[in-house]
Parts: structure tokens; sequence; C-alpha cells
């Protein structure tokens, strides 16, 4: 497993219903590419966190799949449109199996 | 020592084929990825728009936007990097906007290339040069 | 990869130093200001320190850095060095190894806000000049009577981070007299002498040719008040003697070791050169 992955996630609060949040996540994760060589010269194996999946209440966000292009620290800044009070859940796939999760309560008032 | 993945790569291709010679076979996978995020129906242009620096300081951490207003999915591409795979974005029915941010890998100067699949069925494409500056000593 | 054949292209970039960087005025990096989340106003330019004579004017690495590079330093949220600044905050009032931690002593980080402003300064007790690395690590051996942490690994780069986050915004003023002022004097004769088979000195660079161009690279004046920085090229938190030793090694010298006492009074003298610009740390560059 990737060493301290910890995820941040920048959502605000509260909304009114029907309106459109910005969103922005960050994780720390080597994503190690697979290109690179290690002071021996061997391949250093490829280890990337390769999806990320934003969800409000269980209805998709936004979902992107990710190459080794992504840079270190993967970073995402998109826009969600909160209907009604609930839960914005972030979920990041590891290649290595991990599944590291985040969610934040929004309240519509 | 530690290299960076720029690092490898400059001194692997040398600063000149980074710099203005892509890959031939670099072209061929871009097209093949195109293709099948397409299915070989051809692009248009469109309401897509690609924001990325015109040069960017370091190759290892590029910012990009990519603003698809009707769009399902985009795909990006980095046309001059070894694999020109970088990530594909799909809307949901709660996407705020068709609007997002991240931040790249670009191995030297290429073009950035952004597939967007509209909710009709056709597909558009948006393209950006990024120079990638080699750097000075850099410590 | 052999290490000379990245000093082999090093030392040819480190022959071309050209002209000013072509900048549109729309766009110039240099006329924009720093304001960190929209509230911590950030001294990125002002009069040089009496002490320096060949400089009327001192810049923040930041003013020579591209636009999206400088946005990135403009929300906490965009700048991945704030990651390290939480791993220390952590670590601030976890177990040090013996029951202790930073928050027996300190409440709270915020508590050292403006510490970070005036290091590298002479301690009474120790009889030198100490870095905020070795004031963190003499709380660490000393006071808590744990295991003093590497000098440029995660952990302290990490807590120097930290410190810096929380002096944000706040003058650099370290003090250049009195005790201090023999480290001070060894400092500048480093910062002035011409090290490796290139013979360049750190003023060749960032005195003599700051603002010009080392092959694609906008040469900075070499100011230390946005360490540590997250620097795009690594994507990692970087020491200030990190930097130091990198740029060192860089005119193929065999360098000083990060906590040296020559990398410590060379600390002092560059911190000096930049009184009156804000504490920044931990910035973003290139």
């Amino acid at each position: 497993m990737a060493e301290n992955v910890t995820p941040r996630v920048r959502v605000p609060s509260s909304a009114s219903a029907g309106e459109t949040v910005t969103i922005k996540t960050l994780i720390s994760h080597q994503m190690e590419s697979g290109q690179r060589k290690d002071d021996a010269g061997n391949t250093i194996p490829r280890s990337i966190i390769n999806r990320f999946v934003a969800a409000f209440n269980g209805e998709t966000v936004i979902d992107v799949t990710m190459e080794p292009a992504i840079s270190t620290n993967p970073y995402f800044e998109f826009q969600a449109k909160i209907p009604e009070s609930g839960t914005m859940s972030f979920t990041w796939y590891d290649d290595d199996g991990s599944v590291y999760e985040e969610s934040k309560e929004i309240t519509v008032g | 020592m530690t290299l960076s993945r720029r690092e490898t790569l400059t001194i692997g291709l040398g600063a000149f084929a980074a710099t203005f010679v892509l890959p031939k076979f670099a072209f061929a996978a871009t097209e093949d990825a195109i293709a099948e995020f397409t299915g070989g129906a051809a692009t248009g242009q469109g309401d897509l728009t690609l924001t990325a620096p015109e040069i960017a300081e370091n190759g290892n951490t590029v910012p990009i936007e990519i603003d698809a207003p009707g769009a399902e999915a985009v795909l990006i591409l980095a046309a001059g990097n070894p694999n020109p795979d970088v990530a594909t974005f799909h809307f949901g029915p709660l996407a705020g906007s068709h609007v997002a941010s991240t931040r790249i890998r670009l191995a030297g100067t290429q073009d950035v290339v952004a597939v967007a699949k509209m909710s009709d069925g056709s597909f558009v494409e948006a393209r950006q040069e990024v120079k990638v500056t080699i750097g000075g000593c850099g410590g | 990869m052999s290490r000379s054949f990245w000093l082999g292209g090093c030392a040819a970039s480190a022959l071309i130093i050209c002209g000013p960087a072509m900048l549109t005025a729309q766009e110039d990096p240099a006329e924009r200001s720093l304001v960190i989340n929209g509230e911590i106003e950030i001294v990125t330019e002002a009069d040089a320190p009496a002490h320096l004579e060949n400089l009327s004017t001192i810049r923040s690495g930041w003013t020579f850095r591209s636009p999206e590079t400088q946005t990135m330093q403009m929300d906490d949220f965009d700048n991945p060095a704030t990651l390290g600044v939480e791993a220390a905050r952590a670590k601030f009032s976890s177990d040090l190894g013996n029951g202790e931690s930073c928050a027996s002593c300190h409440e709270a980080p915020e508590e050292l806000a403006g510490v970070r402003a005036v290091y590298p300064k002479f301690d009474e007790s120790a009889g030198e000049v100490q870095t905020i690395e070795m004031q963190i690590n003499e709380c660490i051996t000393d006071r808590a009577g744990a295991e003093a942490w590497d000098y440029d690994k995660t952990d302290m780069i990490n807590m120097s981070a930290l410190m810096s986050f929380v002096s944000r915004g706040e003058a650099v003023n370290v003090a250049i007299d009195g005790p201090a002022a023999e480290t001070w004097e060894r400092g500048k004769e480093i910062y002035y002498t011409r090290y490796g088979l290139l013979e360049l000195s750190c003023a060749n660079c960032h005195e003599d040719n700051y603002d010009n161009m080392i092959r694609a690279d906008h040469l900075s004046q070499g100011q230390v008040n946005g360490f540590p920085t997250y620097r795009l090229k690594n994507a990692k938190l970087n020491s200030v003697h990190g930097r130091f030793k990198g740029c060192v090694r860089d005119t193929m010298a065999e360098t000083f070791s990060p906590g040296s006492p020559e990398f410590v009074a060379l600390e002092l003298y560059v911190a000096s050169r930049g009184n009156g610009l804000s504490v920044e740390g931990p910035a973003v560059r290139n």
C-alpha cells in the first residue's frame, strides 16, 4: 500500500437548493509512473491512483479514469449541483487495490 | 541520486528530441487512442475549450482545464508523452458544469489533446501546444 | 543514469545566461501581488537592507515565476505544500517517543507565530547561530529527551514548513550584528566564493544575473523567505539547505552537508539579504 495517503477536499457546508458549488480535491500520492528508473537502473514499477469518483447522495458528479501522466498529489477542481441536503462522497482507487474515501455533509437551507 | 521523471526523459530522449522531434510512435499512439474513444468516428470543432499554459515552467506539474458544455465524457491525451493517455472525465447527472481542472505531466514541448463525446453522439476535438522549458541548473 | 551525465548537461547550461525574459505587460508576473487565501498579504518586493551593497530592491522568488506557478501559491488548498504542513500539525501533538510532544510546551503551532522570521539566530545557551531546524532538534533532544530528527528528512522539513506557515506575512528580520556577526561574515564570504569546476559563486547567478534567463529558467535573487518550498520539479517540500546543496552541486563541486556550519552561516547571510520581505513559506516554485 502506498504510504501516507491523505485525501483533502474543499466543499461548502451549505448551499441553496439547486445551487452549483465548486469542489476541490487533493490527495497525497507519489503517482509512480512506471517510466522511472532507480539508482541501479531498474525500472520502478507503476503505482498510481487509477480512478477518482465524486458522488452526491449516491449520484455521480464526476468519474475520472487516471493514467500515469497525472501529476504527483493528484488535484481536481470541478462543480456539483446540489438538489437537497446530503453527503458528498469522494473515492480514490489505487493500483494496489487500496480505496481511499472521504465524505462531507452539505446542508440545503 | 534520485532522478525526476522529467530529468530521466530528458536525458533518455535527449533535450533535442524531447523539444523538437516527437517520436513517430507517439503520433500513432495518440491517433489510436482517439480512434478507440470515438469508435473511429470523425472529430469536429465545437463547444470544447482546453486551457493550458503556453509555457510550462516544469513539465512535472502542468495545470490544465477543460470546459465542455453538453459533453458526456472528455478524453485528455498528451501527444508527445511515451504513453499519451492522461485521463478521461465522465460527467454524471449531478455535474454542476462540465468544467474540470487537474495537473498533468508532460515529457516535453507537445500538443495536449482533448476529445469530447457530446450527448448527441458526436465528437469534438481541441488541441493546444504547451512549451515545456528544459530548465536551468535548477539545483 | 549516471550522475556525471546530468552534471554534464548542467555544465553546458550554466554557460548560457541570456537576456531578460520576454513577457507581455498584461501578464507580467513581476507586477502581480501575492495575497494568500485572500487574507495574508505578502511583501514580495522591498527596499534592500542597508548591508546589501549591490542591490537596491529585493524580490521574492515568487515574482520570477510564471502566472500558473504563482497562482498555485495563492490558495492553501491549491498549494500541495499544505500536505506537509498538515502532517507536521499531526506530529506536533504526537508522542516524540517518551510521552512528550511539541504540544507539551507549546499549546498550538500558532503560538510560535513570528518565530520563523528571526531565524537563523544566535542562541545564548548553545553559544552558536541556530537555524530553526537546529532549534527544533534542541527541543526534541534536550527538552523532550527524544531522538533527534535527520536534518534534511521529511519530518524535519514538514515541521519547518509548519513554522513558516504560522509566520506567513511577518517581515523577515534576522539579526546580523552582536554575537551573530562572526557567523554572518562567514556566510557572506561563502556567498561570494566561487565553487566547483564551473567556478560559480552564489552571487554570479543570483546577484549579477537575476531576472536573466539561465537556459529556459528565469533566475531569481535566490531569496530563502519562501522555504521550505514545494517544487514542481520533484513534487515535494525542499529545505533551504537541500536547495543550497543542489546549487553547489551544479557548479560541479563537492558540496557542504545540510546542517553543516558552512550552510548554517550561508543561510544566515542569505536570509539577511531578504530582511524586509515577508515570510512566505511553504512557497511553490518550479
